[in-house]
């Protein structure tokens, strides 16, 4: 077996996700580790360009129009084709819609075997040991990646980005794929765009909330600066929408939506229960109330005792100056 | 001088009476007889148990007119009329017969020393109250009440039956003064006045005898149009009466045995009963006036619920009567999603408050609950429901935690409470789920374990073993579902030992008392806490160590009230406590309910935002003059007022407290104070 | 048209799920079985087909849990046939070997569609529609929310999720695997009444599976993330605060 660390790309509409940005950075830094190569695995139609971005050391690419959006059986074709004769020791997947289709499916047809919801990767030892969350992150467990060619499909965000776009001058492959590949079962049809007009919070991963702190309706601009500088929403307990100020739909709760974003910043929001109900299971809760005694304080991860309206513009400016900071 | 003696042209009166008499009792009766057959396509149900008891509901309901008199400005107006329909019958039977047999002599009011003054003087009475009634049904307009043709037609037609027998006893008193000796004033007015035209005078026999006829003619059309207008409520109803439910409100009637389908829907799934509720509704609106969500703006209406099943009835019933033509008409159109909407039913509290002010006894809440039955049974059940319902499947609890984790409340406390299922106990404590698993409860919760240790009563607790008892999933149509749990929980119960049952939730001592009939025997008496409370107080075994300075208003649950007629025990707590008790307008039976009972709690809001039960009875309670707490006795209520407070922004002016936290104030047991241990 | 479902079930988390003696997997005296949740949906959306195009669903389960009542309750919502896979293992085996027990089972059988929940909370190793699909070399597409027929039932164009809200359309030829996401209307309700009549005379047949090799995944160690106890409280002035929150945002890559 190879010791070659291998990462599937994910692109979409001309630009690499940030998964496979993270993936190649870890797999880069694994590859290192064990004095092996990196190679990343890229399928698309017109992607070549794409390769110069990858910070590795082979880019196996298949640029056919065949590949121009993801079909699961059309990149499997590929991939297996790709893994004939090659035998790395790690294929890096996201655990996302493409790639948890892909992992499956090698999975089955090239006899690898496979881990899921991978949140961790190291090296102890000489082992590699991954760490997968399960039960809905109430558990771990460290799982020892076999010694074969093992898929491992990880969660986006896992692993931090490169800060700067990497310089890349991978040696490029192509993949030998036949001239006509056999019939496909599977077709692409169409992209179906998410509806305009008002947002959905359920799929927003940063959520500014409001609750009664906000006082009135005028403050609400405040939190929606904020928002737009995280890049999310604006979303509310109850009270605040049986006021009107902001329509059902971004209500969060029991008798509202429940949501799990990345972000989740309270603002004035007490945590009853029943919005608690809504909103406990986002990745990141920052609560700001006046009541040192708010229940939300037991449940958030961060929190601090003052005053929204105070708090928010001020956020708002430190945000933006990070976020410029970070752009430059 | 009986007017039907004279001829008519050439043919005597008397037969043109019997043509009209005949043509009118004829046509009264086929009409009565449809309206029977119609009733006949109803289920069969057994309510002719315990006739002394029936008869009694008729004399207190219809002879003594009690809850028309609930609302006095047209209660008051009412009795008059109904008392003088019952006059008029009287004189009105005298006056056909004497028509209908001229030869005959047949004693009649008219000449009568003590009869005539009766019926003079209540035809005034009657125009008196019409016209206080009109004034209210046209001027005023309250709410529910309906401005129909009908209701203006039978208007007219009472009135004008009093004008004519006063004009025709006018008449008569000026055309044979000979029966000067009789006093009948209002008559004998009119005659004086009368008297004064000389053309009067010398027409009055002639006079007499149209008014006569005039009144007898309007008698026999009213008999005729009766059972076609919603006046037909007058035949109906001394048998909606005589046949209402004796059985204790708290036990909603079981679903019909030997049926396929639970709930009903179409007509003939109604019970017989359920379909005279809609000939016996006068259509006066106090269910609707009464009715919690009605009043927050939401689609419920109870009058409309019985006046939807009428139309269905009258439109669809003589289709039934005739099969063939039901069966090729494509059968009975939908009732829910036809006439009904299922937001109608949804939207029910199941207050009792429309059955409790309803004149006539009719139960809006049977048919509403056998409705949503049907609902659930095609699936049709909104998702939040659905969800407390499979969680209370599951779980055993609406909130989707684990049955576990039901006696963690228990862990605040400094002592453990006894375990009913592995020793005896003088008093179950079942607590209900709110009070065990809601945050907001749970210290309210333990400080009622700690006051009843401090009067050394000998309780216990279920533990892990205590499940939901059913009693809103059953007000929700999941009868199934109650079933599954009542045969859990009478299980459990019956392997734990112990002599009385109390609860802290108006809704589990409800179905305990009446629905679980494997317990009510007679050998567990099943007790709500405040009147446990009441008890320990008045027995001295709890003392008040300080007397409560408070100003307070109470909100009678509805199942604790209504249901059950416990509102006197809490009365009595509060007063040993020493605050001051103000009531709210709308108190005891008439107490405005939070709008979370019947599965509310579970479901989408439908109604406006700002008008919702709890609001405006947490507004009415903030209106009483200096009260600074609403005490309640139900653990919903404390949810649904909490919150409505904040809503309304009412949190400085008034606080909610659940009875418990006042007692344990009182009686000064805080969570450090262990009392002596009992010498074994 | 013919439709099975397989369904799996999963530990209930509102028991909670603690880690046995061994650490290395969950202790089963810990847990109470539920059905997993986008397998309920996937047996609605095969429901939703049936009635659609007036074909039949059959239920598939291996013998883990509470499975009977699963199944029972699929009878009570409209499934034709029901049966319980008997593999005679004794801890819950891994997606591969359910994978290779169901394509034991349903190899030969002529199912137009196969529908499975596209995850379930204890996966491990990779998703079990996805596996199945590759032992029988099926098309399988995953994270399915709409699925139609089309060109007279040999076509499934399906809606296929991706984040954002955004979705492609394609066209699968049958026979084919599906991962189901979430079913087009959410599960119905089975009234209880209506699920106590089914288990009275409901009949869940049996087959017996002969269990492969099972494959499992190597688990070294189980373990809980570290709780803490209430938020982290951040002070200060305002502006101390504010740099306090973006610091941890940064750190978190949440800024844009």
């Amino acid at each position: 077996m190879g010791k070659d660390v291998w990462v599937v790309a994910e692109h979409f509409q001309g630009r690499l996700n940030d998964i496979t940005l993270e993936l190649v950075a870890k797999g880069r830094e694994l590859a290192q580790a064990t004095e092996a190569k990196l190679a990343v695995v890229l399928l698309g139609s017109k992607v070549k360009g794409l390769a110069s971005e990858l910070a590795a050391d082979v880019v196996y690419l298949a640029d056919r129009p065949e590949f121009r959006e993801f079909t699961p059986e059309a990149y499997m074709v590929a991939l297996e084709t790709a893994l004939k004769g090659a035998q790395p020791r790690i294929v890096l997947i996201g655990s996302t819609s493409v790639g948890l289709d892909l992992l499956s499916l090698l999975s089955a047809r090239t006899g690898c075997a496979c881990i899921d919801s991978c949140t961790r990767l190291e090296l102890r030892d000489g082992r590699l040991l991954a760490t997968s969350q399960i039960y809905g992150g109430k558990l771990f467990a460290d799982v020892a990646v076999p010694d074969a060619t093992t898929l491992i499909a990880v969660v986006p965000g896992s692993f931090p980005k490169p800060e700067s776009a990497a310089a890349g001058r991978p040696e490029v492959q192509e993949i030998p794929l036949p001239a006509t590949l056999p019939e496909l079962r599977i077709k692409f049809r169409k992209l179906i765009e998410p509806p305009a007009g008002d947002v959905d919070i359920t799929k927003v991963a940063v959520l500014v909330a409001v609750g009664r702190g906000i006082q009135n309706a005028d403050n609400l601009s405040l939190a929606e600066e904020l928002a737009e500088v995280l890049g999310g929403a604006v979303c509310a307990s109850r009270p605040v929408i049986d006021q009107g100020w902001l329509p059902l739909t971004r209500q969060v709760g029991k008798s509202g939506m429940t949501v799990k974003p990345k972000l989740y910043l309270a603002f004035g929001v007490s945590g009853a229960p029943e919005h608690w109900e809504g909103m406990k299971n986002s990745e990141l809760i920052v609560a700001v109330n006046t009541d040192p005694r708010a229940p939300i304080f037991g449940g958030a991860h961060y929190g601090a005792v003052a005053d929204a309206l105070e708090l928010i513009p001020v956020l708002t400016e430190a945000a933006r100056k990070a976020s410029l900071k970070k752009a430059s | 001088m009986i007017p039907t003696a004279a001829k008519l042209g050439p043919v005597p009166g008397w037969a043109i009476l019997w043509l009209v008499f005949l043509t009118a009792v004829g046509l009264f009766a086929w009409r009565v007889v449809f309206l029977i057959r119609l009733l006949r396509l109803g289920r069969p149900e057994k309510r002719w148990d315990r006739i002394p008891d029936r008869i009694k509901q008729v004399l207190i309901y219809v002879f003594g007119q009690r809850r028309l008199l609930d609302e006095p400005l047209v209660g008051i107006p009412h009795v008059l009329i109904f008392y003088g329909f019952l006059v008029f019958l009287m004189a009105t039977t005298g006056m056909l017969l004497q028509g209908l047999f001229p030869g005959v002599r047949i004693p009649g009011v008219e000449g009568n020393r003590y009869l005539a003054p009766v019926v003079d003087i209540f035809a005034v009475l009657v125009l008196g109250g019409l016209a206080v009634s009109s004034f209210r049904r046209f001027v005023i307009r309250p709410a529910g009440l309906q401005l129909t043709w009908d209701a203006t037609l039978v208007n007219l037609l009472i009135a004008s039956l009093m004008v004519t027998y006063l004009a025709a006893e006018g008449f008569r008193l000026v055309a044979w003064p000979g029966e000067s000796a009789l006093w009948v004033p209002f008559g004998r007015g009119l005659a004086d006045w009368f008297s004064r035209s000389e053309a009067l005078h010398a027409s009055a026999p002639a006079l007499y005898q149209g008014f006569w006829w005039a009144h007898v003619l309007i008698v026999l059309f009213f008999l005729a149009y009766l059972p076609y207008s919603k006046h037909m409520h007058l035949l109906a109803s001394p048998f909606s009466v005589f046949f209402s439910r004796l059985d204790a409100p708290g036990r909603l009637p079981a679903p019909a045995p030997q049926t396929e389908r639970m709930g009903a829907e179409r007509l003939e799934e109604f019970s017989w009963r359920q379909l005279l509720s809609a000939f016996a509704c006068a259509e006066c609106g106090r269910c609707e006036r009464a009715c919690p969500s009605h009043q927050s703006g939401e689609p419920c209406s109870p009058r409309e619920l019985v006046h939807n099943l009428k139309v269905q009835l009258l439109q669809f019933g003589p289709a039934l009567l005739e099969k063939a033509r039901a069966a090729a008409d494509g059968g009975e159109p939908a009732l829910i999603g036809g006439l009904i909407a299922p937001a109608e039913l949804w939207t029910c509290t199941t207050c009792l408050s429309c059955v409790e002010h309803c004149p006539v006894l009719n139960e809006h809440m049977s048919i509403m609950v056998d409705l949503r039955r049907r609902l659930v049974e095609r699936g049709e059940v909104d998702a939040r429901l659905e969800e407390a319902l499979r969680n209370l499947q599951r779980y055993g609890n609406s909130f989707g935690q684990s049955e576990r984790k039901r006696a963690v409340w228990t862990q605040g406390l400094d002592f453990k409470p006894k375990d009913a299922r592995k020793e005896p106990v003088e008093w179950l404590w079942y607590l209900g789920e709110y009070a065990c698993y809601h945050p907001a409860l749970q210290e309210t919760t333990r400080s009622l374990a700690r006051v009843l240790r401090a009067a050394e009563v000998d309780f216990g607790i279920l533990y892990e073993a205590e499940r939901n008892t059913g009693n809103d999933a059953r007000r929700a149509g999941e009868e199934g579902l109650f079933e599954l749990l009542r045969e859990k929980n009478t299980a459990t119960l019956q392997k734990a030992r112990f002599n009385n049952i109390f609860s802290t939730d108006p809704h589990v001592y409800n179905t305990l008392k009446n629905e679980y009939p494997e317990l009510n025997h007679g050998r567990h008496p099943i007790h709500h806490y405040t009147e446990l409370l009441a008890d320990l107080l008045e027995r001295g075994r709890l003392k008040v160590g300080h007397k409560l300075p408070y100003r307070v208003t109470y909100h009678d649950p509805c199942y604790l009230g209504r249901y059950n007629g416990v509102y006197e025990a809490p009365r009595k707590v509060l007063k040993a406590l020493g605050v001051e008790l103000k009531e709210m307008p709308r108190s005891r039976r008439d107490s405005f309910c939070c709008g979370g009972g019947g599965g509310r709690v579970w479901m989408e809001e439908i109604g406006e935002a700002h008008s919702r039960p709890s609001e405006n009875r947490v507004r009415e309670a903030a209106a009483v003059d200096g009260a600074e707490m609403l005490v309640v006795a139900c653990p919903k209520d404390y949810v649904m007022f909490a919150d409505a407070l904040k809503t309304t922004g009412l949190e400085g002016r008034i606080v909610v407290k659940d009875l418990t936290d006042l007692v344990a104030e009182a009686v000064r047991v805080k969570a450090a104070e262990v009392p002596q241990e009992k010498a074994a | 048209m013919n439709i099975a479902v397989l369904t799996k079930q999963v530990p209930d988390l509102v028991e909670g799920v603690e880690i046995d003696a061994s650490g290395k997997a969950i202790d089963p005296d810990s847990i109470r079985y539920i059905l997993s949740e986008s397998d309920d949906h996937a047996l609605e959306q095969g429901l939703l087909l049936k009635e659609r195009t007036n074909g039949r669903v059959e239920v598939f389960s291996l013998d883990t849990g509470e499975v009977r009542d699963t199944l029972c309750t699929a009878l009570a919502k409209g499934a034709d046939r029901v049966v319980l896979i008997r593999t005679g293992l004794e801890t819950p085996p891994s997606n591969h070997t359910v994978a290779k027990i169901f394509a034991t089972v349903l190899r030969g059988l002529s199912f137009d569609l196969i529908l499975a929940g596209v995850r379930a909370i204890d996966d491990l190793d990779g998703s079990l529609g996805g596996l199945l699909a590759g032992y029988l070399n099926l098309p399988y597409v995953g994270l399915v929310r709409k699925i139609e027929m089309a060109d007279g039932m040999s076509i499934a164009v399906v809606q296929k999720e991706y984040p954002g809200g955004y979705a492609a359309e394609l066209e699968v030829k049958l026979p084919a695997v599906l991962g189901i996401q979430a079913a087009e209307q959410p599960p119905r309700y089975v009234p209880v009444s209506r699920l106590r009549q089914v288990m009275k005379t409901a009949n869940v047949e049996e087959k017996e599976a002969p269990a492969p090799e099972p494959e499992s995944v190597a688990v070294e160690r189980m373990f809980k993330p570290e709780e803490g106890t209430g938020a982290t409280m951040f002070s200060g002035t305002p502006e101390e605060i504010a740099s306090q929150i973006v610091g941890l945002f940064s750190e978190r890559r949440l800024l844009r």
